[in-house]
């Protein structure tokens, strides 16, 4: 089954590329852009889909500064 | 006998041994060796081990010398990890907290100032609370990060072990923290690099104590 991770720096936690990101975007025209969060997508194959939490908190995420979260494909 | 830690990406292996040479024997130990026998102290090195893939320093742990480690670590042996090697104990949970990207984003090479709190274990002995080291930092991911109630705990069990003198953070961690150890303090781990200060020729020799103490002991059974 295919699923994706999607990786986010914990909330209150300062997160540097967010900002650099969002100081970048006035100077391109973009207003109006702002609380930026830059994380990480894991896309992976798997056959046993119940042991992706515990993947997860021992490797793909460190959980004391990020969050996961889990998103299995539909369709199989 | 010190054994140095050699990863995939590790760069500061050999300034480590020749730091360890300094004070006492040292040769280095490949990440897939688990047989840590005749060894009575742990140098986990500086670099990029498995080139940063993920997080700093999450590949490693997994690696059959750092398994080996974490059980020496249990046992009461002395381990120092240094820069990338404060980062793979972080994530092998032999130490408390994180190491995030600099908050500045840029990779920070400079001299800076660490003044010592008061710590325990084999290191703690060599370095008296309130003394000041000069000692060099390098490194991309370098802030030191744990929850504010994890940080008060560790300030009051004595594991804050070095943090940047006043204007010398280069990185944001919190609490200004440069270096933690264990509950027990026979770990220690921090992102400035004491191999790089073992001679006046580079400035300074304020790094040799923290060899010291990995030199002190006993030799292993």
């Amino acid at each position: 089954m295919k699923a994706k991770v999607l990786i986010r720096p914990k909330e209150g936690i300062l997160d540097p590329q967010g900002k650099a990101v969002e100081r970048a975007l006035p100077a391109l025209g973009f207003e109006g852009v702002s609380d930026v969060r830059v994380g990480r997508l894991v896309e992976l194959e798997t056959d046993d889909p119940s042991k992706l939490d515990s993947l997860c908190e021992k490797l793909l995420a460190n959980p004391l500064i990020e969050d996961f979260e889990v998103q299995l494909a539909d369709d199989g | 006998m010190i054994g140095v830690v050699q990863f995939p990406g590790s760069c500061d292996e050999r300034d480590a041994v020749a730091a360890c040479e300094r004070v006492g024997e040292a040769r280095l130990l490949w990440h897939e060796e688990s047989d840590l026998s005749g060894l009575d102290a742990i140098v986990v090195p500086g670099g990029f081990s498995y080139g940063d893939y993920l997080r700093a320093g999450a590949i490693a742990r997994f690696s059959p010398a750092m398994e080996a480690v974490a059980r020496f670590a249990a046992d009461g042996g002395p381990v120092l990890g240094i820069c990338n090697g404060f980062q793979v104990l972080c994530e092998a949970g032999l130490l408390p907290g994180a190491l995030l990207p600099n908050e500045g984003l840029r990779f920070v090479f400079r001299q800076v100032e660490l003044v010592a709190e008061d710590f325990g274990g084999p290191f703690g002995a060599e370095i008296p609370a309130g003394s000041t080291l000069s000692i060099p930092v390098k490194h991309m991911s370098g802030r030191w990060f744990a929850p504010d109630e994890d940080v008060d705990r560790l300030e009051s069990s004595g594991q804050i072990a070095f943090r940047y003198a006043e204007g010398h953070n280069p990185n944001g961690s919190v609490r200004d923290v440069a270096g933690v150890t264990n509950e027990a303090g026979n770990v220690l781990g921090l992102m400035p690099h004491p191999e790089h200060a073992v001679d006046p020729l580079t400035g300074s020799e304020d790094g040799l104590a923290l060899f010291r103490a990995l030199a002190k002991q006993p030799a292993a059974a």
